[in-house]
């Protein structure tokens, strides 16, 4: 579904050249749910927003469905760190803005839209808060509408910019588990970032390590525990442990690399 | 005590009442100066004399308000239409703000009331270079409210309008026009006080109407009471221009309060 050939991204700012990816050699698989680890400056917000045609890659081949990425493509979206919900629209008119913005399907009609968007809504919990304006919902209740906003338009793929990192470990738990069952239902595949080791285990069928500067895939991890998963109570928490362990002594290597330089994101 | 102290502040009737009473109070003081000192009507008039004058001739005080006003509202409106497109082709090319920016400066830096007479020489006595000296001095704060709040756009909201192919007039009129819409609010405010004096100060030169005009002829005559009816008019026009402005942001922009 994604394929990355030998990507590189240079970035040219007023401190000079800073290669921020160098020869990234991934291929995500249909329905396939990859997460990516690593330090904050490794590149893993840059490696997305690649794939999602923000940025075009300095050297290197990525391609979605088959065909090589120009720019933002229609049944790819994006969800930001933050919910990044417009203030002014209600949580029901945030949700069917890409429809708005781009248009959807031909053969969905815009009502059929609007039935799509009262259904996600519903899937997450928000039903009878449609006409609510954003600063009325809490902080999750926000990342659920962005969720739903991203799923409007039933996107082949999804990328995830540390999505619930903001949120609370509780809400971050109900989410997480959320997504999963959303991903089994909807046949998406989806491209995840977190710094999170544990996030990244439980949502992940592999984990992609990046190491900073620069970023290059250090490792690959198959997760081979049967879903569903959660972050909480988990019979397989050995299992998690242990991978978690081995991604944990992965992230910690080249300690001597660590000047905290924040993330290049344009 | 206290309980009197916290109905002061919270209740909305002592909301009203307070600078309902302040202002009472200060004519109060006003008119109590003018009988202890007895001074002379001509240089101070009591506040019973400027109420007096305007009751001679309320039809001609109110006419020469809805000149000022027409003036006023029209160079606003006009520093709106110009200035909003301004602000946003300035936002939308570097290249175009630093080639009009400094322009922009410069014709602020200028005393407003040095070029009326030269409107007068150009446009003539009517309503029209009042309008423009309005327009003139209320243009700049809405260019700068109107530019700042579409550069303070959050990154993230811009990169989802670009994450959605969104093109480049649905991201300027569907967000980043609407995100600075607040700011822009705060320029109005800011412009229409100025707009009420940059009307006066054209009336003062080359009017044969207005509130300008009525303060202009009455110092010739000495006659004050006219004057302090005339200002009293201006501020009170000025007062509701404003509050109607904050009534209008109320409306509009619900979401705006909270988010700010």
């Amino acid at each position: 579904m994604i394929r990355l050939d030998g990507v590189g991204q240079v970035f040219e700012g007023r401190g000079g050249r800073v290669q921020a990816l160098d020869g990234i050699d991934l291929h995500v698989r249909q329905n396939e749910f990859v997460t990516l680890i690593g330090r904050s400056g490794c590149g893993k917000s840059t490696l997305l927003r690649l794939i999602a045609g923000l940025l075009p890659p300095t050297y290197g081949g990525v391609e979605v469905a088959g065909e090589p990425v120009t720019g933002p493509r229609r049944d790819v979206s994006f969800m930001f760190q933050r919910p990044a919900l417009l203030p002014w629209r209600s949580v029901i008119s945030n949700v069917m803005l890409p429809v708005e913005i781009s248009g959807g399907d031909s053969e969905r009609s815009k009502s059929q839209y609007r039935d799509r968007a009262h259904e996600l809504l519903d899937l997450v919990g928000l039903k009878g808060f449609e006409r609510r304006l954003p600063h009325e919902l809490s902080g999750g209740m926000q990342q659920r509408v962005s969720l739903c906003r991203s799923l409007i338009r039933s996107p082949k793929v999804m990328l995830m910019d540390e999505p619930f990192s903001a949120l609370d470990a509780l809400t971050r738990t109900e989410l997480s588990a959320e997504l999963q069952r959303i991903q089994m239902e909807l046949a998406t595949t989806i491209v995840f970032v977190t710094h999170s080791i544990e996030e990244a285990v439980v949502l992940a069928d592999r984990v992609a390590v990046l190491t900073p500067r620069p970023g290059r895939l250090r490792e690959i991890v198959e997760i081979d525990i049967p879903r569903p998963r959660s972050l909480g109570q988990n019979a397989h928490l050995a299992d998690v442990a242990q991978i978690s362990g081995h991604l944990h002594g992965l992230l910690a290597e080249r300690p001597h690399d660590q000047v905290d330089v924040p993330e290049a994101r344009r | 005590m206290s309980s009197r102290g916290s109905w002061l502040t919270t209740s909305r009737t002592a909301a009203v009442l307070l600078p309902v009473v302040g202002l009472i109070a200060a004519i109060g003081l006003w008119w109590a100066a003018t009988v202890v000192f007895t001074i002379e009507p001509f240089l101070l008039p009591s506040p019973l004399d400027v109420v007096e004058t305007f009751l001679e001739q309320p039809g001609y005080l109110l006419k020469e308000t809805g000149v000022s006003l027409l003036e006023t509202m029209g160079g606003f409106l006009l520093a709106i239409v110009v200035g909003v497109p301004i602000a946003l082709l300035i936002v939308r090319s570097a290249v175009l703000e630093r080639l009009v920016y400094p322009l922009l400066l410069g014709v602020n830096a200028i005393p407003k009331i040095a070029i009326a007479p030269l409107l007068v020489v150009w446009m003539g006595f009517g309503m029209f270079p009042k309008v423009v000296m309005v327009l003139l001095v209320c243009f700049f704060p809405i260019v700068i409210s109107t530019a700042t709040g579409m550069k303070s756009t959050p990154v993230e909201l811009v990169e989802l309008l670009r994450s959605l192919n969104a093109s480049r007039s649905q991201e300027y009129f569907k967000l980043r026009l609407t995100y600075a819409m607040p700011q822009i609010f705060t320029g109005l405010k800011v412009a229409i006080s100025l707009a009420v004096i940059g009307s006066v100060i054209a009336e003062f030169v080359g009017a044969q109407a207005g509130l300008g005009y009525v303060i202009s002829s009455s110092g010739q005559s000495a006659d004050t009471a006219l004057a302090f009816a005339a200002i009293t008019l201006l501020s009170i026009m000025s007062i509701i221009l404003f509050y109607g402005l904050v009534l209008l942001e109320q409306k509009l922009l619900p979401w705006a309060q909270e988010t700010r």
